[in-house]
C-alpha cells in the first residue's frame, strides 16, 4: 500500500507540475528533498545514540520490565501479541509518556527501540506485525497534552489568550487516538491486510 | 484557573523531564550494579547504526512529498475537494493545513502560521488551525522513520489507521472548535 500512495504522489507530481509549468522546481524538489532525508537522518543520530544509551541503562537494570509490569491491564489487550512483561511493553509506555509531555527529542528513539524490541518476536522481519501496527496507531493520533511550539506560533501572531486551544485539541487528539484503536483492531482482521498475503514464494 | 494550573505543571514536567530522566536511569542501573559506562556505550552504539538505516526510508517519502508539494498539486486538490468540505463545514483556507498535516510537520506549522499571522492569533481560523495541528501526527514521518529502523517495508495496515487516525482528529476539530469558539 505504501508502495502504491508513493507512486501516487510522484505521478502526479510530474502530471500536474508539467501542466503547471512547474516542472523545473519539481525536478529541484526531488534533489532537495533527497538532501533533507539525510540532513534528518543524520542530526537524529546524537539523539539516538544518548537514548539508545540510555535505554540500554533502564533495561540492564530491569527499569522497563518494571515499567512493562506495572502497565499489563491496559497493554495485554491493546498489544496481545506482545508477552505481557516483555520490555517491548514498557518502551512502549516510555514512549506514548514521552510524547504527551512534549518530549519529541526523547520520544523518536524511544519509538524505535520499542520497534526494535517488537521487532525480536517478529516471524517474518519485512513484514508489519499487529502490534507494530496498533503502537504506530498510537503514535501517529500525536497524543499531547499542551502542545506548546503551537502555543508559541499563535502568541507569534498576537494572540492574548492562546491556551484556550489546549482543551478542544485535548478532545480532537483523544478522538483520534480511540478512532486510531479502533481502525487498526477492525483492520488487522481484514483478509487484505493479513500477514499471509505478504509473503514471498515459497514462504508461505 | 484549573487550565492555568495544568499547564503549569505540564510545563514545569516536560522542562525536568529530561534531565531527571537522564540522570534517574544511571543512578538506577547503579543501585542494580549495572556496569554503567560500557551498557550505555553498548545501546549508543546502535544510534549509529539506526540513524544510517531510516536514511533510505525517508529518502523515499520525502523526496514523494517533496514533488507532490512543489508541483502545485495540493492547490489542486484543494479546489476538487472543496464540494466536500462545505459539507463538513471547513473553511477552504483550512484545507492545505489538513493535507499538509500528515506529510511534513514544519510544513503544518508553516501553515498555521500563515492562517493566524492573516487572521490575527485569537481569531476563530488561528484557533481551528491550531487545534488541527495539534490533535495529529506527521503520519508519514512516523511511519518511514519507525518502519524503516528495523527495516519493515510491508507495512500492512498501519497507514491506512494512521489516515484515519488523522482524518477523525480533522473532523473532531471542525466540530469541538465549533462549539468551543463560535
Amino acid at each position: 500500500m505504501l508502495g502504491y500512495i508513493w507512486l501516487f504522489f510522484i505521478v502526479t507530481a510530474v502530471i500536474v507540475g508539467g501542466l503547471n509549468g512547474r516542472i523545473d522546481k519539481v525536478g529541484q524538489a526531488a534533489i532537495d528533498y533527497a538532501g533533507l532525508a539525510v540532513e534528518i537522518s543524520v542530526s537524529l543520530i546524537g539523539i539516538m545514540c544518548l537514548w539508545l544509551g540510555l535505554m540500554k541503562l533502564a533495561e540492564e537494570s530491569g527499569l522497563i520490565v518494571l515499567i512493562s509490569k506495572a502497565i499489563k491491564p491496559i497493554t495485554k489487550r491493546l498489544f496481545p501479541g506482545i508477552p505481557p512483561e516483555h520490555p517491548a511493553i514498557g518502551s512502549v509506555a516510555m514512549n506514548v509518556s514521552a510524547n504527551a509531555l512534549g518530549v519529541t527529542n526523547a520520544a523518536t528513539p524511544i519509538g524505535i527501540k520499542a520497534m526494535q524490541e517488537m521487532q525480536t518476536l517478529n516471524k517474518h522481519k519485512n513484514i508489519a506485525t499487529n502490534a507494530m501496527c496498533t503502537f504506530l496507531a498510537i503514535n501517529t493520533a500525536g497524543v499531547q497534552l499542551v502542545p506548546a511550539s503551537i502555543i508559541g506560533v499563535l502568541i507569534g501572531a498576537g494572540a492574548q489568550n492562546p491556551t484556550v486551544i489546549i482543551g478542544p485539541t485535548l478532545f480532537a487528539t483523544g478522538t483520534a487516538l480511540v478512532t486510531a484503536i479502533i481502525a487498526v483492531k477492525i483492520l488487522e482482521k481484514i483478509p487484505v491486510f493479513k500477514t499471509e498475503n505478504y509473503l514471498e514464494e515459497g514462504e508461505k | 484557573m484549573f487550565v492555568d494550573s495544568f499547564i503549569k505543571t505540564i510545563t514545569l514536567v516536560s522542562v525536568w523531564i529530561l534531565p531527571l530522566l537522564i540522570v534517574s536511569i544511571p543512578l538506577w542501573a547503579l543501585f542494580k550494579r549495572v556496569s554503567l559506562y560500557d551498557t550505555f556505550i553498548k545501546g549508543a552504539r546502535e544510534g549509529v547504526g539506526v540513524g544510517l538505516k531510516i536514511i533510505p526510508y525517508l529518502v523515499a517519502i520525502l523526496v514523494a512529498i517533496g514533488m507532490f508539494r512543489a508541483s502545485g498539486a495540493m492547490e489542486l486538490l484543494a479546489e476538487f475537494t472543496s464540494p466536500v468540505l462545505d459539507l463538513i463545514g471547513m473553511p477552504a483556507d483550512i484545507l492545505p493545513l489538513a493535507i499538509v498535516r500528515p506529510m511534513s510537520g514544519s510544513g503544518a506549522l508553516g501553515i498555521m502560521s500563515e492562517i493566524a499571522n492573516q487572521y490575527g492569533g485569537d481569531s476563530y481560523m488561528a484557533r481551528l488551525a491550531a487545534v488541527m495541528t495539534g490533535s495529529s501526527e506527521t503520519t508519514l514521518y512516523v511511519i518511514a522513520v519507525y518502519f524503516g529502523a528495523v527495516g519493515v517495508t510491508k507495512v500492512r495496515h498501519a497507514l491506512l489507521a494512521g489516515l484515519i487516525a488523522d482524518f477523525a482528529a480533522i473532523l473532531a476539530s471542525l466540530f469541538i472548535c465549533r462549539i468551543v469558539f463560535l
